[in-house]
Parts: C-alpha cells; structure tokens; sequence
C-alpha cells in the first residue's frame, strides 16, 4: 500500500533496508497481483462515479428488477436504482471504513499487545481491560455510543462526516482484542528468546528492542489480523446500517448492498453476486499485499 | 341405529360446514404454524406484542370476538348483548353478558362467571402492570350475577361498551389457575404464564420461551369434532422472508404470519405452488406525520414544543399541501406493499362506515400542480434547486423506524420531494429506540426530533373513538407529560376537541359514524398527517390447509378450530 | 504456576464485579425500551405503568445491588436445593433473576437453550478446528502449492462473506431447490422439539444440524488457518527446525513435534476467544436457520430491552471471557516452557 512511494522516494544508489524489501515485495507474485488488483479497484471506486453518470440514488421505477443490459451493466434494484453505480459509490465507503477502521483496530490491538507482553508491570491491567472490552454487548455499546454521539457529530461534520468518523470509531473501538491477545501471546514467547535475551543484556533500551526485535518478529499475526480486520470492517459497517445505525439508507455501501439484496438471489442472482464478489476479492488481494510484506520485511526470506 | 344416526350426524355436519375431510376430533394430524417473532409468554396481560396474544388466542378466548368483516361474534355466550334484546342498559351504564352454559376448562373444571369477574379484576389491579389496562378504561365494577351471567357497571354511560372481554386482547383466564398471581406477584406465576388453562381448541403441552411452543387438542373443548388437528407446533424465529419461505417455497410449515417482505419476492415465492398469500384489511394506515412545531436543536428544551414555536416552514398550508401532492402514492403501496396495500387519503379508511370520501383528490400525483403552487406562493428555487423563501429553505429531515419497505418509502418520496425543490435528509432509527419512548434517548417517535416521521398506526377492534381521540390538544407530547402522548404532529384545534367530546357522548351508530368522518377531514385539511397506505396484515398457508380467514380485526387464528388439512 | 492461577483467580472477582457493574450501566443507559415492541394500540399510560411494575422507577444503584444478589445469592441457592430437594432460608418467596419479557427465571432459559446451541454452535466450534489446524499446517509447509493457493481462495472467501448470505445460499439450494423427498434434501428449520432417542432420529438430528454447522464452521475455520499458516511459516524458517533436520529426525516428528507445537500460540489465543464465542451464540447463523439458541435469547432481550436477561447472559459471557484467557496464558507456559509469569 504504501510501498509504491516509499520505493519511488528512495535514490538507487543509496540502497537501504526499504529498497531490499521494495525488491523481494517484486519478486512476490501474488502480493503484485494483489497489490495490482487493489489499486485498481480503488482508482474504479474514486474516478468511477465521474464517468458512469447513473446517480446510484435515481429511482426508474419502469426498469426496476432489471437483468444486466448495456444501460445498466449489473442491473437494478427493486426500485430501479443501477446496481452498477451503487457498487462503484458503495465502494468508497467500504473501503475507506474497511482500511480505517482496521487500521484503528490494528495499532490499538498491537500497541496493547506489545505493551502488556513486554512490561510486566502493565500486563494485568491492561489485559483485564481487554477482557473487559470483549465481555461487553456490543449492541446496547453501540446504541449508547450512537445516541450519544450522533447528533454531535452530525452538526458538527455534516450527517455523512459525522456518521463515518462514529463508524470507524466504533468498529475500531470494539475489535482491537483479538489483535492484542494474539501480540502479547508472540511477544511473551518471544521475550524469553536467546536473540532478545541477548540484545537485552547488552543494554539496548527497551524502545529500541520493541521497534529492532519484537515488532519485526510479530509481523505475520498482525498481517493475518489485518486481512481479517478488513473483511470485518466491512461487514459490520453492513450490519449497523441494516440496524438503523450506520450510515442513512440512501448512502449504498457493499455490504449493504449484498445484505438488501440477499433476498432477491433467485430473482437477479447479478445483485448478490457483484457485492460478495467486490468484498471477496479486496479481501483477498489484501490477503496477498500482506503475505508478500511479511516476507518482504523477514530477513531471513529476504536472503533467499 | 345407533351406528347409522352416527353416520348421518357426521354426514350432514360435513355437508354444512363444507368441509371435505372427516369431522373428527384430531384426524388430521400435526399442524406447523410459524411467527418469525418467537413468543415469549402466553399471558396476553402481560405480553410483548401481538405475536404473545396470537399465540395464546389458540387456548384462551375472549366471550365475544370478530369475524374476518369485523362483524361482532358471540364466543362463549349465546348473543351479543344489546339496548334492544335488554343486555345493555337504557342509561348505557351497564351491560350483562350471558355465559353458554356447559364449556369447560381444558383441565375439566366448569367455565362461570367468577371466572370472568376474576379477569377483570386481574387486569384492573393497580400493580399488575396489565398491558390490556385501558380495555377496561371507565369500568366501576364487574359481578357475577348467578353462575352464568355477568354485568358489568360503567361510572358514566358508555356508548359503546364492548371494550373489556371482546377482541382478542382480552380473552378470559381461569379464575383457580391464577389466583395467586394477583398484582404484584403476576410475573411470578411461571408456570400459569406459560401454559394457562383455556377454553380454546387446543392446550399447551411444552412452552419454550422464545422459541417454541407445542399443542395438543383439548379434550374438553366445547364442540366434540374439533379441533380437526391432533397436535400443533407454534415455531418461532427468523425473518419474514424465512418464514415466507418455510411455507411457499420448502413447505416445511403450513401458515406463515405478518410476511411484510417486497411484493416481488413473495410473487416469486408463491410461483413454487406450495401455498397461497393472503391478506386482509384492518385499520392500519402508513402515515407521515407533520411536525409543527420547531424541531431546531438551538431551542434546547423547547425543541419541538408549543413553547418552542411554530414550524419554519411546514406550518405553511401550501407547503404542506404540496408535498401530499408530490406523492404517487400508488406507487409506494404497490412498490412497498403489493396486494396488501391500497392507497389512501384517509387516516381513519375503515370500517367502511367510518370512511371519508372526501380527501380523494389526494391520490393522484401532480408533480407540476406542486410546483406551481410553491411558486405562487413565493418559495423561489435557488442555485442549488432547493426553494426558499425569506431565506428559509425547503430542507426536510425525514425519520422513521428501520424496515425495507420504510426504507424504500423514503427513497421514493424524496426523489420526487427533490422534484418539487425539498431537499430531503433521511434518518432510519432501530425500532426498538423509536418506538421505545425512552426518556434519554433523542431519537423516539414522540420526541419527533425531525420535520417529518412515518409509521404506521391502527386501533384494535372496530370502534375508532379512542384513536380519533389521539389528536386533541391534551396528547400533545411534552417535557411536562414526560412526552408520554400520541398527538406526534402537536395538532391543536378547539373545534376538534369539541367533536372528540361529543363523540363520547353519541350512542348512535350513524351519528357517531358522521362525527369520526367529520374528525378526520379535519385532520386531513389542516394537513397535520399525510396517510399514504391502507396497510393489510399479509400472511401465507400451504396448500394442503384448507379454513384459513384471514382477519384483521382478531387473532389470525380465530377460526384455528376449523382449520382441516386437504388430502 | 500454581501460584500464578491461584492469583490470577483471586483478583478475578474483583474484575468481574467491575466488569457486571460496567455492563448494567451501559443497559440502563442504552435508548431502547421493554414496552418498545408493544401494539401501537397500547396508551402511553399504559405503558408508564408497565414500566413502573418491572421495577424500572427505582434508582440505579437500588436495581444494581438486587440484581447482585438475585445472581449471585439467591441463583446458587437455588442451584444447591434443586440438587439436594432442600428448602434453604425461605426458598419459597426467593427472588429469582427473573427475565421481563418472559416473567421467568433467566437460568431457566439459559439452561433450556443449552442443548441447541452446544449441538450447533460447538460442534461448528470443533469442526472448524478439526479442518483448520491441518490446513493450516499443510499450506504453511507446502507454501505457494496449489493446495496452500486453494486454502488460500476458500478461506478468505468463507471469511468475508457474511453468514447472512452464505446461510440463504444454503437454504435456496438444499431445502428449495432439491425436492422434499430427496436424500440431498435438508430442512431449513431447526426444531429445538426433537429429541435423539434412536438411530432415525439421530440421523434427523445430524440432517438438521448439518447446514447451520456448515456455515459456521466454515466461518471459524478460514479464521483459525490463516492464524496456523501464519504462525507455522514462522517457525519453519527458525535455525532449531534447520538444527533438528541436521541432527537426522524425520520430517515428520520435526513438523508435527517442534514446529506445530511452537506454533500453536497464536492459535490458542484464537481459540480461547472463539469458545466464550460458543455460548454466545451465533446470531445471524441462529437466526436463518430458526436455531433459537443462547444468540437468538441474547438478541430479542437486547431488542426488547429485557435488561435482567442481557445483563445476566452478558455477564455469564464475560466469566468465561475471563476464564479461558486464563486458560490461554496457563497453556503458554505449557507450549513454551520458557514463559514465565512469577
């Protein structure tokens, strides 16, 4: 994701750690295709809306529950809305909640797991905090959280603003835990390793250990975590909006849009179709640019 | 002889009721009913919603109900008691109930009138918490006269008295299965809650709450052949389109209730030829409701109150009328409803006595007619398409529970509210917070924090005195009254709450027809509610059931007694 | 270690007396209400008193400190003199958490949704499992094979779509699509009625589970071996697994002995916060194929605002949150040997 510029930013005759890993990143087949595919559907997603003119909110009630057709490729809904420009409109959305909001999840769950593996004196407190967290419901957490803060925000950013900045807090909030305990478990087997015994005994101080040897060596459970965080996102991003608490009704997203049209499968299976296929597929292509990193950034890969 | 009386007993029964299959008690089988909302207690005082009553309207039954025309049925009496055949007094204070004689509780004991007294007095108690209080709004006093007569006595004169003990709401409960849960200690009573003794067809062998609940044929109900079904499965759980499904595509189950699920589905679904839809009218009306007051958050507390001031915009007539205009509402009832809806322009279309002719006009769309009146009355399009007049502009917020239909509704209408420059914000609330009226939450339907909500709302059984009376001044919601009131539109009109008096005090039929006609016109002119669709109650059986009556006025399973499967 | 549980436990129920009164604040704040679901029919008065008679007018803290000892006093009395037929300090007007919408005691209902949901939820929980730990371990060894390349595509596939849609998809081709009367043929249904008293009802029972299973399992399995696959590749490419093939063992005891067993950490992480999972519930599954179980009961006191219910499930929830991260930290020190706590 960020590689693109950290590798055009680099000079070739000052290769450094960044470009090794920009080098074996290449050489990874599928995390290229991934990656590939990523930034495609994010540049459809971003400039597809200003080409395909079809407003996903305009109701042609003459074409409704239509097949695909050259007017509208994916066909429409049971209002005669274009299914197309709903994916293409829903895409922004899912994808910046997704890639936020697993972003949010994912440096609170490590920055916890770190901590309470490394420092002993934090790790009671702040693993009962964890169990805390996911021995909340989430539902009534959510429905205090919303009529808490959603007429705030809402006047204070406009009601799409305000709603995506509750989402992505919201879902962050409530799925860094598994992140966390999967950090802390690594990081406590990791300590007790000769290297980090060694590296300790020579003085290095701990900023230093976490960022040179335990991070690096914890790579692949946050990677996997963050596969997973996506898909995640996206989904209860659905699933609040067909609560009633996520975005308004006239604001499509994918996971919305596979969720309403669940029912019509055997009506126009192309309506459940593309959503879950758009889901599917960014989730796989992250799952790639992932396993590709985390054998970019392995040293002893990278030798090979 | 004997042999062949029986013979031809059972033949001219069969030839009366019209029914094929044999007219003996539990020969056909097993009977598989799902309510995709499971039920949680079988106590309808103490119930969470219709799906509790349904359920429980299979044991227990009320002395009078409706049949599927709305027409008044005696149940466990012999007439319906009237001023003419004496049972209702001249003055209209008291009316006197005369039990069958001979029907027995499913444990074997005698059905009296004690029993009957003892349900009211259940339901009247101040601790109780009873859900159906207000049936037994104005009633002084409940007696047995003998084993088999009971009178009731008003604390005024009661025009129309059939509220406590009709309908399915008020079903009457065994005076020695509930004695100890009087009060205080009515949630207590476990196990009566969950299988209480009835008079009804069948008995309740297993009740799992939320879940599922199982029946067998009760063997001491009052008609010797039926019911027809040996035994009976209550499933709850699920979605409408699964419990559509279970019946018209798989044929898991025979009926299906309350299948509000996009027309084109259940269309499709129905195609497989395993079951039928159907559906009946009741009272139901999908309404967009006005806010007239100022729903401005700077108000603070004041904030959609009288205090808080009128409406910027939506106080204007024109502006009103117009948006009414803008509504195809055709459409909406067959894009959202299909077979069970119609349009309307009435808030009270049924009864077909109590319905108004008057506001037809309403259904047809006129996109052109809407803008030229905002036009004419000064509200200009802006640069960005929205009007506005002295800058306030034509932007509405919009809420209302979270459905698909709903949300489809308010798709349609703010593309053609864009039409006529409104510009239209939508807001879906879960319906447990909306409808909840919880005094911390922003978001219900009686805060009306918005410009305009829609719902639906009906009255139960046919008399419409009380729902006309929802929009008098003294409804009105408050900080005051802890916004506990149904007059959501803060509609406040002198003259209304004349007609609202009066109608208390107007026993004849006709007249009282005339004033409910008169009340909602009122209403409908002054613009304070836009009705969109006479909603029906939707439902589906197989194909192998035969004597389902749909009805809206009573339990879905009123008739449950006569349901037969067809071979 | 011992040491370090009794411990742990010890200031465990400090933490989840914080953790019950956290989560009856967040109910009682919550916006929904118990007479939310009522008829429109029902007057706003009406409505006042049924609040007022579930108890709803006293404070927080009155209706906090009665729950507590509804829960944690009269609840385990009752347990013992169910057990022993004993009749301990009044045990005919003990107070029982008692759930609103149904007006019975919650342990009740808790217990009479065990059955459907242990079936349907664990044995979900087990086949996940069962089936990712070897793919998991399989992919990581064989990585970039076509076998890790299919695992790869299930997984992520099974994992981002919701369960919502994989569960219809079930239904439309199993129950409506194949006729009634064929063997492929399964019902959409679950009937929480039916009890396994011989072989043809055994089999009814597996026919009915078998959908619901599938879709869950699935669900937990794309999860659990992506964890595996992660974690092993790890591992494969530390110096002990090149020094255990030097010294000449077979690849067999090196993969399934030393680097499965050094792998499993992450993976018991997963697990010991998939089993609380497991009384939870599964919501969505539950809910499209009628299961009813723990999920469902969650779900509808959660709708219907039914705090004595959402409050006593949640926090039953919580103890075994609690108890298997216990678990899970005891079982590190098992795996590896070096972790220490003391």
């Amino acid at each position: 994701m960020t590689d693109a510029t950290t590798a055009a930013s680099v000079p070739e005759k000052h290769r450094n750690q960044w470009a090794d890993v920009w080098d074996q990143f290449k050489t990874h087949r599928g995390a290229v295709m991934g990656a590939i595919f990523f930034v495609a559907v994010c540049c459809l997603v971003i400039f597809g809306p200003m080409l395909w003119h079809l407003d996903p909110n305009f109701i042609d009630i003459r074409s409704k529950n239509q097949g695909p057709s050259f007017a509208h490729p994916m066909g429409t809904d049971q209002l005669g809305r274009d299914t197309f420009a709903s994916v293409l409109q829903g895409g922004r959305v899912s994808l910046l909640v997704g890639v936020t909001a697993m972003l949010l999840a994912l440096v609170l769950g490590t920055l916890v797991g770190v901590l309470a593996g490394y420092f002993k004196r934090l790790d009671g407190f702040l693993m009962r905090i964890t169990d805390l967290f996911l021995a909340l419901p989430l539902l009534p957490l959510l429905l205090v959280i919303i009529m808490l803060f959603r007429d705030t925000l809402r006047a204070a950013f406009g009601p799409e603003t305000g709603i995506f900045l509750l989402i992505v807090f919201v879902i962050g909030i409530t799925s860094w835990m598994q992140t966390a305990r999967i950090v802390r478990g690594d990081v406590l087997a990791l300590k007790e390793q000769e290297f980090v015994l060694a590296a300790r005994s020579i003085g290095t101080p701990s900023r230093r250990m976490i960022g040179r040897h335990i991070l690096p060596n914890v790579l692949s459970p946050i990677m996997v975590s963050a596969t997973l965080g996506i898909a995640n996102a996206i989904i209860t991003e659905s699933a609040l909006s067909f609560l009633g608490l996520g975005f308004p009704s006239d604001f499509p997203t994918w996971g919305r849009l596979l969720y309403d049209s669940t029912n019509f499968m055997t009506l126009n299976p192309e309506r459940v179709i593309w959503p879950g296929l758009a889901i599917s597929l960014t989730v796989l292509s992250v799952n790639y640019i992932g396993d590709g990193l985390r054998d970019a950034l392995d040293p002893r890969i990278r030798g090979r | 002889m004997k042999l062949k009386t029986a013979l031809l007993g059972a033949a001219t029964a069969v030839a009366l009721s019209g029914v094929t299959a044999q007219a003996e008690r539990g020969a056909d089988g097993h009977l598989n009913i799902i309510y995709w909302q499971a039920a949680s207690i079988l106590n309808p005082f103490l119930s969470g919603g219709t799906k509790d009553t349904e359920a429980s309207s299979m044991v227990i039954e009320p002395l009078a109900r409706y049949d599927e025309q709305g027409n008044m049925l005696p149940w466990l009496v012999d007439e319906i008691p009237t001023v003419a055949n004496g049972g209702i007094s001249e003055d209209l204070t008291t009316i006197t109930w005369k039990l069958t004689p001979g029907i027995k509780w499913s444990d074997g004991s005698d059905f009296t009138a004690a029993d009957v007294v003892f349900t009211g007095e259940y339901c009247m108690h101040p601790e109780g918490g009873c859900q159906q209080e207000s049936k037994f709004a104005g009633v002084k006093n409940v007696e047995a006269l003998d084993d088999l007569t009971v009178k009731i006595t008003f604390d005024g004169p009661k025009p129309f008295p059939y509220a406590p003990f009709v309908g399915v709401e008020s079903p009457i409960i065994q005076a020695a299965q509930f004695a100890n849960c009087l009060g205080a200690d009515a949630p207590n009573c476990t196990e009566a809650n969950f299988g209480p003794h009835g008079t009804g067809p069948f008995r309740v062998t297993e009740f799992k709450a939320n879940d599922v609940i199982s029946y067998e044929a009760n063997p001491h109900y009052r008609d010797p052949a039926k019911p027809a079904f040996a035994t009976a499965t209550f499933k709850g759980g699920g979605d409408a389109a699964a419990a559509a499904r279970s019946v018209l595509e798989t044929g898991e189950f025979d009926y299906a209730w309350n299948l509000q699920i996009d027309p084109t589905i259940l269309t499709q679904m129905a195609g497989a030829g395993k079951g039928t839809v159907v559906s009946s009218f009741g009272t139901s009306v999908e309404r967009l409701m006005v806010n007239l007051s100022n729903p401005d958050a700077a108000l603070g507390d004041k904030r959609s109150t009288l205090e808080g001031g009128p409406h910027p915009f939506l106080t204007d007539p024109i502006v009103r009328t117009a948006l009414s205009k803008a509504i195809d509402r055709a459409l909406v009832s067959e894009v959202g409803y299909g077979a069970a809806g119609k349009p309307t322009c009435n808030v009270l279309p049924a009864p077909a006595i109590y319905a108004s002719t008057a506001n037809d006009a309403c259904l047809g769309q006129d996109i052109a007619g809407a803008n030229a009146m905002l036009e004419g009355a000064g509200w200009v399009k802006g640069a960005d398409g929205i009007r506005a007049k002295d800058g306030v502009r034509l932007s509405i917020l919009y809420q209302t529970s979270t459905n698909a239909v709903r949300q489809d509704t308010q798709a349609l209408l703010k593309q053609w509210w864009s039409e006529i420059g409104v510009e239209t914000e939508l807001k879906n609330v879960d319906a447990g917070v909306f409808f909840g009226g919880d005094q911390s939450s922003p978001d219900t339907y009686q805060k009306l924090f918005a410009d305009i909500e829609m719902y639906t709302n009906n009255f139960a059984g046919t008399d419409p005195e009380a729902y006309m009376g929802n929009w008098v001044c003294d409804e009105i919601p408050m900080p005051s009254n802890n916004w506990l009131g149904s007059n959501m539109p803060r509609y406040c009109d002198p003259a209304y709450d004349a007609l609202a008096a009066k109608m208390g005090q107007t026993s004849a039929l006709e007249e009282r027809a005339e004033l409910a006609k008169a009340m909602n016109d009122m209403l409908m002119q002054a613009g304070a509610m836009i009705p969109l669709v006479h909603r029906g109650d939707v439902s589906a059986h197989s194909n192998t059931l035969n004597g389902v009556k749909m009805n809206s006025w009573d339990s879905e399973l009123w008739n449950v007694a006569d349901w037969t499967r067809a071979d | 270690m011992l040491n370090y549980t009794i411990r742990r436990l010890m200031f465990t129920i400090p933490v989840l007396l914080f953790i019950s009164f956290i989560i009856f604040l967040l109910l009682d704040l919550a916006p929904n209400d118990p007479t939310g679901n009522l008829p429109m029919t029902i007057p706003p008065e009406v409505r006042e008193k049924i609040r007022e008679s579930l108890g709803l007018g006293q404070p927080i803290h009155v209706r906090y400190f009665k729950w507590c000892v509804q829960f944690f006093v009269n609840e385990p009395l009752n347990i013992i003199d169910q057990m022993f037929g004993t009749c301990t300090w009044g045990c005919e007007d003990r107070l029982r958490v008692q759930s609103w919408a149904t007006r019975s005691p919650v342990v009740d209902l808790i217990v009479e949704r065990m059955p459907q949901t242990l079936w349907v939820v664990g044995m979900s929980y087990v086949v996940g499992i069962l089936i990712a730990i070897p793919i998991g371990v399989i992919s990581a060894y064989r990585q970039y094979s076509w076998f890790d390349q299919a695992g790869t595509f299930v997984s992520m596939v099974g994992f981002s779509v919701p369960t919502f849609f994989t569960g219809v998809l079930m239904i439309v081709i199993f129950s409506v699509m194949i006729p009634t009367d064929s063997w492929f043929w399964f019902p959409s249904i679950y009937d929480t009625t039916h009890k396994v008293t011989d072989l043809a009802s055994f089999g009814f029972q597996i026919r009915q589970m078998a959908m619901p299973v599938f879709v869950l399992a699935l669900y937990n399995a794309a999860q659990i071996s992506r964890f595996m696959r992660a974690s092993m590749l790890d591992n494969l490419n530390q110096d002990y697994v090149r020094t255990a093939r030097a010294k000449g063992m077979r690849e067999r005891v090196v993969l399934l002995v030393h680097v499965l067993r050094n792998s499993l950490i992450p993976v018991v992480t997963v697990i010991a916060l998939g089993v609380p999972q497991v009384f939870g519930g599964a919501i969505i599954t539950e809910q499209v194929f009628k299961v009813n179980g723990l999920g469902q009961l969650l779900i509808i006191g959660i709708q219907g605002a039914d705090i004595p219910l959402v409050q006593t499930l949640t926090f039953i929830f919580a103890v075994l949150i609690v108890l298997f991260n216990l678990i899970a930290d005891i079982l590190y020190g098992i795996l590896d040997p070096r972790i220490r706590y003391d």
